[in-house]
């Protein structure tokens, strides 16, 4: 039996047999991101649903001034509520979410034909008052459109004659790329689930041997080492895959059941697409598994590793948060840089988008020869003295 | 044969091992004697190549432990300071495992494992995890992980620490039937009655040097002492004395 094959089959059924790593690999791992996220996306979407059909409570000041503007809105779903005193004072402190003003010179302006003017008063910076501001100021454009025409009508002009333009918007955005939207975040999850996954067999195999002192015992053996390191790299990449395999199979069957009919959106996670990320992720969960272990052997303890590869996997949070914040057009040298090119990549594939072979290839190789140095700086240390004698 | 020859390392400033030279020859148990930090542990950390010694030199029957350091370990069964053995495996498994990084045969390693196991009277744990284990069982355990692969050169570090007495007394049988075998056994101890009762020789160092070298009777002879352990005190004393001025 090859020494490295010795060394992974016990690192696997050492593993297999600690509750901490199990339960972590794969179980919280695995499950975290879908469950998490199906939670919060059910969250947005009924919090959004829900508003559409809702009335609308705004507080009219001045609703005697215009009894015809506050029929027309209450029938567009308006709830007109009672005026208050100083209502610039009560939205400021989020006491009334919406107002409308009447002004005093609405019932002449009206009268005699001129723009008569309604105020609204709103809060910005309060998320929920901007979508409801939103609302308001659509329905009383409407009012004003319709009563426009007929003023003009009146005179004897056509409508048409008011308008310029005629604006109609055609979205070119797929079901599936208005689902991808949501699913910005997704590639964090997945590289997450990695790195939990890989995470602690990682930590383990390396600072902990050192600190249970068997890493000594295991050095003496006349194994070279670098056949020590990639037995203990290929148990932590099994347990990373196993734990992005199972990730993958819950965010799939969380897919199905996100009310995605309601938002005409469609994800697109079948078993080819998910068999084709994780084919994708493979280079990936090495590089960030030799990574893990590089933290570890470097660190002096095991709580030490632990903080540093805590640390470690915040890293692909950066290009996750840039990706679904900022309107970044993939370009190709994007593709050289790991976790982007694949957050690239999988983002493509969720979308029901072709993938094209050179960025492929291009994050694939690029990937494979981090991991490649990666393994060989660990080498270096694993062969030092420092790695087995705690000074 | 083991030769260790004008042997130094320092650790930053600090000298750990200064200038000790001897060797362990085959069918005789050599006992690597001296006070706590007087550079057992490191001398014998660089016979089986786990640290680079700054000079000198460790061969194991010819092969130069700096240059080829797999050889050597092939030739060396090590009980190293460090017994760290896998908790969640049982004893067996432990033993098969570095059986196993040997690259020893399946049918081999059965064979071994069994006849160690018999030899140190471990079969009531051998399938137990070594997860509670006591003192003895431990080093029982380590000594047969150390020794499956039935190496000619056996090196043991403060093997009798924690053992009862009891365990001592199994313990010294097995290294003097070890040495029945033809072997080559090197133990360090920092405590007197265990190189009186076994060894063939006696390796005495302090502060990072060989103080003394010979046999039991040699030794109390240098020191004109009629007990052993009057002659140890005198000796590394001295040393302690010449290392001061």
């Amino acid at each position: 039996m090859k020494p490295a094959l010795a060394v992974y089959l016990k690192e696997c059924r050492e593993s297999l047999r600690d509750k901490r790593v199990l339960l972590n690999a794969l179980i919280l791992g695995p499950l975290l991101g879908p469950v998490l996220f199906v939670g919060l996306l059910r969250l947005t979407i009924n919090h959004e649903l829900e508003r559409a059909d809702k009335p609308l409570p705004v507080v009219v000041i001045g609703a005697e001034r215009a009894p015809n503007l506050v029929e027309a809105l209450r029938q567009e779903g308006l709830q007109p509520l009672p005026a208050v005193n100083d209502v610039e004072a009560a939205v400021r402190e989020q006491r009334v979410t919406l107002a409308l003003r009447i002004t005093a010179q609405f019932a002449d302006d009206w009268r005699a034909g001129r723009p008569a003017q309604v105020e609204i008063i709103y809060d910005s910076s309060d998320r929920d008052g901007g979508s409801q501001f939103e609302r308001l100021k659509g329905m009383l454009e409407n009012y004003s459109r319709r009563t426009g025409a007929m003023r003009l009508i009146a005179r004897g002009l056509l409508p048409s004659v008011g308008s310029g333009l005629l604006i109609a918007t055609r979205d070119q955005a797929t079901p599936q790329a208005r689902g991808a939207m949501l699913f910005a975040m997704l590639p964090y999850f997945l590289i997450l689930t990695s790195f939990l996954g890989g995470m602690w067999l990682a930590i383990d195999s390396t600072a902990g041997e050192r600190e249970r002192q068997s890493l000594e015992p295991l050095l003496i053996n006349p194994v070279p080492r670098a056949q020590i390191l990639l037995g203990k790299l290929c148990a932590a990449a099994s347990f990373s895959l196993i734990s992005l395999t199972l990730g993958l199979a819950a965010f799939s069957i969380a897919a199905r059941y996100q009310p995605s009919q309601q938002l005409e959106m469609t994800l697109n996670l079948g078993p080819a697409v998910a068999g084709a990320l994780l084919l994708l992720m493979l280079p990936l969960v090495v590089l960030i598994v030799i990574s893990q272990m590089l933290v570890s052997a470097f660190s002096r303890s095991y709580r030490e590793a632990q903080t540093y590869v805590s640390l470690l996997q915040l890293l692909p949070l950066i290009p996750s948060i840039a990706l679904s914040v900022l309107p970044v057009t993939p370009r190709l040298w994007m593709y050289t840089l790991p976790l982007v090119g694949q957050q690239l990549t999988m983002l493509r594939l969720l979308r029901g988008e072709a993938v094209s072979a050179l960025p492929l290839a291009l994050c694939t190789g690029v990937t494979l020869l981090a991991a490649g140095a990666v393994f060989l700086v660990t080498r270096r240390v694993y062969e030092s003295e420092r790695l087995a004698v705690n000074a | 044969m083991i030769q260790i020859e004008q042997l130094h390392k320092r650790f930053g400033a600090r000298i750990a091992v200064e200038d000790v030279s001897f060797s362990a020859q085959d069918g005789q148990i050599t006992g690597l004697l001296g006070p706590n930090g007087a550079g057992k542990t490191t001398t014998l950390r660089m016979l089986y190549a786990l640290l680079q010694p700054d000079r000198g030199r460790v061969t194991v029957d010819g092969f130069d432990a700096a240059l080829q350091p797999l050889e050597v370990r092939r030739r060396l069964g090590v009980l190293p300071d460090a017994r760290g053995l896998y908790k969640r495996l049982s004893a067996r498994e432990n033993i098969v495992y570095f059986a196993q990084l040997h690259g020893m045969e399946p049918q081999l390693i059965r064979q071994r494992s069994d006849a160690l196991i018999q030899a140190l009277a471990m079969q009531d744990i051998a399938e137990r995890r070594v997860e509670g284990f006591s003192q003895g069982e431990r080093v029982k355990t380590a000594i047969a992980r150390a020794l499956v692969h039935d190496p000619r050169h056996i090196v043991l570090d403060e093997p009798s620490n924690g053992l009862d007495v009891i365990a001592t007394r199994a313990l010294r049988d097995f290294l003097r039937q070890l040495k029945s075998e033809g072997r080559c056994v090197l133990f360090s101890t920092h405590i007197m009655q265990e190189v009186a009762a076994l060894c063939d020789r006696i390796v005495i160092i302090a502060g990072g040097r060989v103080v003394a070298d010979g046999t039991p009777e040699a030794l109390r002879e240098l020191a004109g002492e009629h007990s052993l352990e009057e002659a140890f005190v005198k000796l590394i004393g001295s040393a302690a004395v010449g290392e001061l001025a």
